[in-house]
């Protein structure tokens, strides 16, 4: 008797351990936005985020870094999104189970896990040195397409293997060629998945700072870029810069800019969301 | 004309797969060029043995040992936190959550996952350091301690997320007849459940590590930038990945020693991730096999 009570003691023990845990990170979170909130809001307007970088703190913005990194992240989707795509197919729809395909898998997985600052190693060498684009908007965005590449292609595949068979069986009876069948059939129908992935994989090419830091995006630029072989900032490295500062004033900007940055990514995670939600109700 | 169409477009779809096995062979080749150029200029053994790093120094010493243990300190901090409580929630979650806990709670667990790091280093730096220092005097502004918690705090939701999906995959005959035989939730979680998914949690675990190594901007905010040889989490270290920043920010020329040192650095880096992904992968695949 008494051992049974003392199991299920045991056991209510663990429940309200594992609801301090599951809260734990929640509580965390709700601490860090809410500090931020608090330090960075008051520093918000239109003004900081349509002003130039500056040495003084209360007139410095975020302009620069701000279309630096919209610049960054259009660039990186065009060349991220067609490459992911087409492997994707490749290897959910042609690929034969056979050496190539499996060493590919693993392949990808691997990339999947290495980390960013080595990417950033990989552009600094191939892109802005051997291929002499310097450190400009387009030599970032190869490296930051390179790095959500494997994320992209194992969304993609997801997406396309959630298509149920029927519809491949029904396109090909019809008469329709591989092509067709992908083209027409399985694209349309993965769309909402397809997207969400995406969306997923710039929200977090937005948030990257180390491998734009290594291949050499500045931490200080006057103008926004123009070109995509413009020298470059995006918002992370502005962050970054200004809590390497010792003055309290730019603590106060890093705050507020990471405001902008949090909105930033958890808007792209809600469309992200929205979006799989909707196409998983399509899908049933 | 169909023929050679589908055939082209075959083609083009395999030559976009096989860009990212020349991601993996463009990885190991810029590494090791730029390393073995460094290893005719330093000696491989004053590399692993020597116990400084002071490559931007007047007295220059090459040994790895100080950012390696900066690095393993860390990351054993953001395990030895992230790993029980990950587990803990995974657990909880699977085995005692009502559904409707589980589908409001995970996806906000994944919002831990989708702050970028450079948050997470303001984070460690302005909010946890100085609650920390209010009750350990001798604490450092810079140090392993408050960067590798808020390094655990970014992994929790990796490792409660891939463990509840190990959980959740045991076959639901199992959970019934441990409870058939009148064990409580807890006895059902512990020798049941968790032996059954230990594969799937050993991944996430594994995976967890390659992160925490991996992981750059959170150390090079919070930890410092003081190569030194110690296991003290109180003082200010640097990790393998804070030197590559703490160069890439310098004015360093191209082909210089100096410059050769990020990708010395990086190939260390490089080769202990690339093994934990292998292991894995390796774990991964086997368990998938046994389920299906």
């Amino acid at each position: 008797m008494n051992n049974i009570r003392k199991n299920r003691w045991k056991d209510q023990a663990f429940k309200v351990w594992g609801i301090a845990c599951t809260l734990l990170g929640l509580v965390l979170l709700v601490i860090f936005i809410g500090s931020v909130i608090v330090d960075g809001l008051q520093r918000i307007d239109w003004d900081f985020i349509t002003s130039l970088p500056s040495r003084k703190a209360e007139r410095a913005g975020i302009f620069t870094a701000l279309m630096g990194s919209v610049w960054v992240l259009v660039l990186t989707t065009i060349i991220a999104l067609p490459v992911g795509i087409a492997a994707a197919i490749y290897l959910e729809e042609y690929a034969k189970k056979n050496r190539l395909s499996s060493l590919l898998e693993v392949n990808i997985s691997n990339l999947a896990g290495v980390p960013s600052i080595i990417y950033g190693l990989l552009g600094l060498e191939i892109f802005v040195r051997i291929m002499q684009m310097g450190a400009s908007v387009l030599a970032g965005s190869f490296t930051l397409a390179l790095l959500i590449l494997p994320i992209v292609i194992v969304s993609t595949r997801e997406a396309i293997k959630a298509v149920p068979k029927s519809v491949r069986d029904a396109s090909f009876a019809l008469g329709a060629s591989k092509w067709q069948t992908v083209s027409r059939q399985l694209l349309p129908a993965s769309f909402g998945g397809i997207l969400t992935g995406i969306i997923l994989a710039l929200s977090r090419a937005v948030g990257e700072t180390a491998p734009l830091i290594v291949i050499g995006a500045l931490t200080y630029v006057p103008f926004a870029p123009s070109s995509p072989m413009d020298e470059f900032s995006v918002l992370p490295i502005q962050i970054f810069n200004w809590i390497s500062r010792p003055q309290h004033g730019f603590e106060v900007n890093a705050a507020a800019a990471i405001i902008v940055l949090l909105s930033i990514t958890f808007l792209m995670n809600g469309i992200a969301v929205y979006f799989r939600n909707k196409w998983q109700k399509k899908l049933k | 004309m169909r023929r050679i169409k589908e055939m082209v477009i075959e083609k083009a779809l395999l030559s976009s797969a096989l860009i990212t096995i020349a991601v993996t062979v463009g990885i190991i080749l810029v590494l090791s060029i730029e390393a073995i150029a460094f290893f005719s200029e330093v000696s491989i053994i004053d590399f692993f043995t020597d116990t400084q790093w002071t490559p931007l120094f007047a007295d220059k010493h090459f040994g790895i040992l100080p950012l390696l243990s900066g690095t393993l300190l860390t990351s054993f901090i953001a395990i030895a936190f992230a790993v029980p409580v990950g587990l803990s929630i995974s657990i909880y979650i699977s085995e005692y959550a009502p559904k409707s806990f589980r589908r409001t709670v995970k996806p906000a667990l994944e919002l831990l996952a989708a702050v970028p790091t450079v948050v997470y280093g303001f984070f460690a730096l302005t909010v946890v350091t100085p609650f920390l220092q209010s009750f350990i005097p001798g604490l450092s502004g810079f140090n392993a301690l408050s960067a590798g918690l808020v390094m655990g705090i970014m992994i929790i939701p990796f490792i409660s997320s891939l463990s509840e999906d190990a959980l959740h995959a045991v076959p639901h005959s199992l959970r019934e007849a441990a409870y058939g035989m009148g064990s409580t939730k807890l006895q059902n979680a512990f020798k049941v459940m968790v032996p059954a998914a230990s594969s799937g949690i050993i991944v996430s675990i594994i995976l967890a590590i390659s992160r925490a190594i991996g992981e750059t901007m959170i150390v090079a905010i919070a930890a410092g930038q003081q190569p030194r040889l110690t296991l003290d989490p109180t003082v200010p270290v640097e990790t393998i990945t804070a030197y590559i920043v703490q160069v890439s920010l310098g004015d360093v020329q191209h082909g210089s020693l100096e410059y050769r040192t990020i990708f010395a650095a990086g190939i260390t880096l490089f080769v202990f991730t690339f093994l934990l992904n292998t292991i894995s992968y390796r774990i991964r695949k086997r368990f998938q096999e046994k389920y299906e």
